[in-house]
């Protein structure tokens, strides 16, 4: 097995805001060339990790290291680049003079300035309008932008944190190219998101926060099969049924009504399939639909955010 | 413009009208209005207004140090502070002021520039991303500044308790060593009002360097 390089590596990181401990002792390393996905909901301590990782604001404790530096030292912010999750360009610079100023920040030859900026603004299809003050564009031309100047240094690593919150999906879906890409071209990403479906479809291994505390680290796929209890069985049935009957079925540990159906969340879909037949020939009713459903990414997030998940019974 | 040139020049003017002085007493003061207003006009709003607009947050994920960002927008404010001082300057020649000692003028108007860009960052020091909030901390200090600091009446002239009060103001120094070089006389010793003005530029950019 090939040993990789570890590029991030966070100890007992934490801050605190007055009493509320935004971050708590968390620990957890990113190798090189991995795509790390930071995965919570509203609040929970991605950002304030991210700016801690990124030199924008100083933890309360524990360490953190950027390829063997410590996070936010000069020699750390030298090899990253960040795309936050508002766009932060200067307003009446144009494109390019915003770009040619990273450039200046990071200590690049202008001419090799020219010949990446120029390339990186074709890349996002924002070369036409590389004269225009970035105040003028819309928020999707404002994030690729963005994404831009962070990588106008080449940086080793990049902090992307929510890059496609509120995007429309012609941004969204170049940006989430562009990161698939610099992955592939060996760029570490580290992305805080509470998109599942970007975390899943671009994410090596992801790490679950919430109110400040890892509860979870592993690849998607794992993470996603670890959660047993959020198999499910989908039916429909045509006559009346009530959540609280199908609740009572043995093995059954949560019920959902979503439109016309009943999602049951069961540890043994198959069974409870064919004891969802007898019940409906039990009771004179005709099964419409019948489907039996793995684990989503998302069912995996709530059921850890919620601590196992609710059961009705 | 409106807080550095028109609002200082109006604030002078409603200040020395109909109190017959002459304009190579007036200009001097002009000129320290004018300086100390402009000079510290940009540097306190630059972090707060950074701030809002998020582009501090962009500034500090890059390999710069805060004090290089915080010497920047000293600079700016110098720069803005040292532009604007030729017109009080235009303004007493178009009137005859005469210079006696241009040396000695342009050294200390660099060096004043230079300190009261950096007392404007130390106004800027309380984290708030509304520039309303800093101009209204940099006012509540800039205008009592004015006048205990010679600009509408000479150190000379003033009762020693309050030449004790004005020995406290960097703008004090400024205009005395602005009055002797164009007046050829002022009230305390060249050498003292350079030294004083090194010695206030060294604390205020200790402060707005270590605070920040």
């Amino acid at each position: 097995m090939i040993e990789r390089e570890t590029v991030i590596q966070v100890g007992n990181l934490t801050k605190r805001y007055g009493k509320l401990v935004a971050v708590d002792h968390i620990s957890f390393s990113v190798t090189k060339g991995e795509c790390f996905g930071f995965l919570g909901p509203n609040g929970a301590g991605k950002t304030t990790t991210a700016r801690m990782l990124t030199g924008v604001i100083r933890p309360d404790g524990g360490d953190a290291s950027i390829v063997g530096h410590p996070a936010g030292s000069l020699r750390a912010k030298q090899v990253t680049g960040v795309v936050p999750e508002m766009a932060n360009a200067y307003g009446d610079l144009s494109a390019w003079d915003n770009l040619m100023l990273m450039a200046d920040l990071y200590g690049i030859p202008r001419s090799h300035a020219r010949e990446r900026a120029a390339s990186l603004l074709r890349e996002v299809g924002l070369f036409e309008r590389k004269a225009d003050p970035a105040k003028a564009y819309s928020k999707g031309m404002k994030q690729r932008l963005i994404l831009c100047m962070a990588l106008v240094s080449d940086p080793e690593i990049l902090f992307l944190d929510e890059p496609t919150s509120g995007l429309d999906v012609q941004s969204a879906r170049m940006i989430m190219e562009m990161v698939r890409r610099l992955n592939r071209d060996g760029k570490t990403i580290f992305l805080t998101t509470h998109d599942m479906d970007e975390a899943n479809e671009l994410c090596d291994r992801i790490a679950v926060i919430n109110k400040g505390r890892l509860i979870a680290i592993d690849a998607p796929e794992r993470l996603r099969m670890a959660t047993s209890g959020t198999h499910s069985v989908e039916v429909s049935f045509e006559g009346p049924v009530t959540e609280e009957a199908l609740c009572k079925l043995p093995s059954v540990t949560r019920v959902t009504k979503m439109g016309d159906k009943f999602r049951l969340y069961t540890a043994d879909p198959g069974q409870l399939a064919v004891t969802l037949v007898g019940y409906a020939s039990s009771k004179g009713l005709r099964i419409v639909s019948l489907n039996t459903k793995a684990p989503t990414l998302e069912d995996a997030f709530v059921a850890l955010i919620e601590g196992g998940g609710k059961c009705v019974k | 413009m409106v807080f550095g040139v028109l609002f200082p020049v109006f604030l002078f003017l409603s200040f020395t009208i109909n109190r017959h002085l002459t304009a190579e007493f007036a200009i001097p003061g002009l000129l320290g209005m004018i300086l100390f207003f402009t000079a510290t006009a940009i540097s306190p709003v630059v972090v707060p207004w950074e701030a809002q607009s998020r582009t501090l947050e962009r500034l500090m994920t890059c390999p710069v140090r805060i004090e290089t960002i915080i010497l920047g927008d000293i600079l700016a404010s110098f720069a803005f502070g040292l532009a604007i001082s030729i017109v009080p300057i235009i303004i007493g020649l178009a009137l005859g002021v005469g210079i006696a000692l241009p040396a000695v003028l342009g050294v200390a108007i660099v060096l004043a520039a230079f300190c009261f860009a950096s007392l404007g960052q130390v106004f800027s020091i309380p984290p708030t991303n509304i520039p309303a909030t800093v101009n209204m901390i940099a006012s509540v200090v800039k205008f009592p500044v004015v006048f205990i600091s010679g600009v509408f009446v000479s150190l000379s002239e003033l009762p020693a308790w309050a030449q004790g009060i004005a020995y406290l103001s960097p703008l004090t120094y400024f205009t005395d060593i602005a009055r002797r070089s164009m007046q050829g006389e002022g009230h305390l010793p060249a050498w003292a009002d350079i030294l004083a003005l090194l010695a206030f530029t060294a604390v205020f950019l200790a402060i707005a360097l270590r605070a920040h």
